[in-house]
């Protein structure tokens, strides 16, 4: 990551001006502007301190760690069943995927394969959660915008994915359903057809959101060619996920690098992928991934095969002696969890690879020369969570 | 009943408090329906929801409960501010709207001050705003203030301009800049020859119409043109500092505003407290005038803020340039070719 | 035909959700005069069968939060059939949860080897004091006519149905 000192940043402002035919000799001092912790932009407790030149910003430095809860230390006094418990609450809107990888990792360790239900079922539910996460994004997106009607209509809409997964198991927002060696219970009684309904519900609610909000003038004239990111300076900052995707970079962990104990391959999906790497490209590849996530549930949905959902484990999980990295494709981006283990019932180490740590680690090289209104645009379109930069 | 008014003959201080007395009940009362109204229940209802529901029946008493609350909070100022002026703000942009008042007619003879050039009394007035919400931003020692101050002042005296152009073209067609002249010279008129509807200018400068409401929107800073008061960027902006009583005169005056521009939209474009098929110095216009005024007043104010609650919000300098380089060129146009016609035709 | 501008499609969204919601009502339940049911899984709060419970401490163990309280004493129970030994059980003193600090994750639930503990949906408990809030033995027991049966699972599946033992 190169550090873009302040002449750096100065000399892009004055080259920029040069284009603006700004006169930058009036040189008066810049403010600072301490935006958040509290600040209903921010997707959370985050803190910006940016520097600027009227409207213009400067520099911009993410200050996170206001959320910090201490989740790697603590997961060398917890056992496995107890960390599933603590993991869901990283991210918290799409939170069975954060279950997955840490399973599968634990899976991998111990050399164990979920039964072919169980990953057709885990892989529904996985898909679910980043439906009811990215569908938040959109309707806050527009909130953060001044649109706010999309925000109440994202809600709604979502209220159908949460119920379903409710139904499934038990939990709205944590549903702690993965087991190491499949899942914790079967699925009720009419699931099946309740959850296809619901598909088609977000897949209306997804047309309603072209129409109000892409397909919306001035919605484009704040998001097109606001917060470029070139697709090499995307790969050198690692951003992942649908920021990776909107760049141009067509690298989608579950078709190029997808770990054992996930169903991809028995579905027929696309990547979307947009040229521009602008704000509306992140949002249009954001909205085109739900629409394929809901795709993918209605296919996986009819195609669930009978068996069981457990694998034969012992009742106390004592995971053998070594090491595994396991990352997937989570909705903020790539989660991964390196888990090295001395055989006990408590994991040695587990070190959380989190999607939104480095997707807003490009923040300070995206937002010189923004407005602050543009940041604010910036900002939402990077989608990131606390919980999941800070663990 | 017009000659028995005329009999009685009130003194001038008695007619003054009466008007006094009416301005400041009809004020609040108005901002209060339309904010219930609008801001509770039709945005509500757009959002799938039902909106307030327990104070007073089905909600309705909302906005009363809300304002006993602002002026039940202590009155505080930010320490590093100036206090004369962080307390006169609110005032000042509150005397702008209540000068609103006084020149919109609600009849032929329910009007506060019939001005000979009331619309031009009426653009003249709604301009010292301005003025009010510099100083909230100024004094509020509050960078967050500070900036949407600024982006205020640019944007409001930005859109004067279309909103004046727009204007003019309705004054050229009344051929007065009378208020009350206004609505008769549509009441009286005819649509080439068929004065079943008299004839209201909005069917001609209906492009006039259009740059009036989004001038009208950016005037009164609500999306799409809200960037002073963005809420999700400068957290109200130069009202930020603005607790308890004052910040219910910004929020009075916001509605109250409102509600003046669309009486006078409604006064420049949809004809006003007149009905078509009842002659304008009819005793009926006592009763029914106010009406027709507040019928209509409600339909424009429904495009405001239907507008309102779909759009995001455009930046600072997306709104200036709409303003300088969209409205105002078609404001010209359209302020030319109505010249034309009216000596043509 | 031209394309409609996306500022008029917008319009004709809001608008059209408004008519939807005179019309067919909101989508909002009016809490707390109409309520929703959550589903029968859903975890609300967690009911105690002390029949089966023998004190095992696998769920006090176990929970991430530890806040399950046990305190439980040995009886001689009568032999069952003549001429035998007396059996040693245990018998519960106490068994508190305190739903302050409850996570709602289930593990207690999942590890308990006699199906001693059982979830409800049941949610409406608020209390005004914090220390209210911790569940003891008899309230938890209460809570036991809440939890609905285990419903039938999906087709396709290979797993029994299981019971909830009622009194």
């Amino acid at each position: 990551m190169t550090a873009t000192s302040d002449r750096d940043q100065l000399d892009a402002l004055v080259a920029r001006a040069h284009d603006n035919r700004v006169n930058l000799d009036f040189e008066t001092e810049g403010m600072t502007l301490n935006i958040g912790p509290q600040h209903p932009a921010t997707h959370g407790t985050l803190r910006i301190v940016a520097r600027l030149d009227g409207e213009e910003v400067v520099s911009a430095e993410p200050v996170p760690g206001y959320m910090h809860r201490g989740y790697e230390k603590l997961t060398e006094v917890r056992s496995y069943p107890q960390i599933n418990t603590l993991i869901n609450r990283i991210d918290w809107l799409g939170s069975f995927a954060n279950e997955v990888p840490f399973i599968l990792a634990a899976e991998k360790l111990m050399g164990v394969e979920a039964p072919p239900r169980a990953q057709f079922i885990r892989t529904i539910l996985f898909e679910m959660s980043r439906i009811a996460n990215i569908s938040l994004f959109i309707g806050d997106y527009g909130l953060q915008l001044g649109g706010m009607t999309a925000g109440f209509y994202a809600f709604r809409d979502r209220e159908h994915v949460l119920n379903q997964i409710e139904a499934a198991t038990g939990g709205r927002f944590h549903p702690n359903f993965d087991r190491i060696g499949g899942l914790k219970d079967d699925l009720p009684k009419g699931w099946i057809a309740d959850t296809h309904a619901a598909m088609d519900k977000l897949l209306a609610f997804c047309d309603e959101m072209d129409a109000l909000l892409m397909g919306n003038e001035i919605f484009q004239s704040r998001t097109r060619g606001i917060g470029v990111i070139p697709a090499d300076i995307a790969l050198s900052y690692g951003l992942s996920g649908a920021n990776l995707r909107a760049s141009g970079v067509d690298w989608d962990i579950r078709r190029d690098a997808c770990p054992p104990g996930m169903a991809y391959d028995e579905v027929d999906w696309t990547v979307w992928t947009h040229p521009d790497g602008d704000c509306y490209g992140r949002t249009w590849v954001r909205l085109q991934e739900t629409r394929e996530a809901a795709k993918i549930v209605k296919q996986l949905l009819d195609k669930i095969p009978g068996g069981p959902v457990m694998a034969k484990v012992p009742r106390i999980i004592k995971v053998p002696e070594g090491e595994a990295y396991v990352e997937t494709e989570n909705p903020l981006g790539a989660m991964g969890y390196y888990v090295v283990s001395k055989g006990d019932l408590v994991p040695f180490r587990v070190k959380i690879r989190s999607a939104s740590f480095n997707n807003i680690s490009v923040l300070p090289w995206v937002a010189r020369g923004a407005y602050v209104p543009d940041l604010v645009s910036i900002l939402g379109s990077l989608y990131f969570i606390l919980g999941d930069i800070d663990r | 009943m017009t000659l028995v008014l005329a009999a009685f003959d009130p003194p001038y201080w008695l007619e003054t408090l009466v008007k006094v007395l009416v301005i400041s009940v009809v004020v609040p009362t108005t901002a209060l329906i339309l904010g219930m109204v609008f801001l509770f229940k039709v945005m509500s209802w757009m959002q799938s929801r039902l909106g307030p529901q327990e104070a007073g029946p089905r909600g309705t008493l909302q906005l009363l409960a809300d304002g006993v609350k602002f002026l039940q909070k202590e009155d505080i100022a930010p320490a590093g501010a100036d206090r004369v002026i962080f307390k006169m703000a609110p005032l000042v942009v509150l005397m702008s709207t209540l000068l609103l008042y006084v020149a919109l007619p609600a009849s032929l003879h329910l009007v506060v001050a019939d001005l000979d050039v009331g619309i031009f009394y009426v653009l003249a007035v709604s301009s010292v705003s301005v003025l009010g919400v510099l100083m909230a931003g100024w004094a509020s020692a509050n960078k967050y203030a500070l900036v949407g101050g600024l982006r205020a002042a640019g944007q409001l005296i930005a859109y004067e301009l279309p909103m004046v152009l727009a204007v003019i073209g309705v004054v050229i067609q009344a051929g007065t800049l009378s208020l009350n002249g206004i609505v008769l010279a549509q009441a009286d008129g005819s649509i080439f020859g068929w004065d079943g509807i008299g004839f209201p200018y909005i069917l001609t400068q209906f492009v006039g119409f259009a740059i009036f409401l989004a001038a009208v929107q950016a005037e009164l800073t609500q999306p799409p043109f809200d960037m002073p008061v963005a809420e999700s960027e400068i957290v109200s902006g130069y009202q930020v500092e603005y607790t308890g009583f004052r910040f219910l005169i910004f929020f009075l005056a916001e509605f109250a505003t409102a509600f003046a521009f669309a009486g006078i939209a409604a006064v420049l474009f949809l004809g006003g407290w007149a009905v078509p098929w009842l002659d304008a110095s009819s005793d009926w216009y006592y009763v029914l005038g106010p009406i027709v005024l507040f019928a209509k007043v409600m339909l424009v104010a429904f495009i405001i803020f239907w507008v309102r609650f779909t759009y995001p919000r455009f930046r600072e300098d997306q709104l200036q340039s709409f303003a300088w380089k969209v409205l105002i060129p078609l404001a010209l146009v359209n302020l030319v070719v109505t010249a034309v016609l009216k000596v043509v035709v | 035909m031209p394309k409609v501008p996306g500022l008029v499609k917008g319009l004709g969204v809001t608008f059209g959700e408004m008519v939807k919601t005179l019309k067919d009502g909101p989508q909002t339940t009016l809490y707390p005069h109409e309520r929703e049911e959550p589903t029968p899984r859903a975890r609300g709060v967690i009911s105690l069968h002390e029949e089966n419970c023998t004190a095992c401490m696998l769920c006090a163990r176990e929970c991430p939060d530890w806040c399950i309280f046990i305190e439980a004493h040995k009886y001689l129970a009568p032999p069952r059939r003549e001429g035998g030994k007396p059996r040693q059980k245990n018998a519960l003193d106490r068994f508190d949860i305190d739903f302050s600090l409850c996570m709602y994750c289930g593990i207690c639930v999942e590890v308990c080897p006699f199906e001693a503990l059982f979830w409800s949906p049941e949610y409406e408990y608020s209390e005004v004091h914090i220390a209210d809030l911790l569940h003891d033995k008899s309230r938890l027991a209460q809570w036991m006519q809440t939890v609905p049966d285990f419903e039938p699972y999906e087709s396709g599946s290979e797993a029994k149905v299981k019971k909830v033992p009622r009194p």
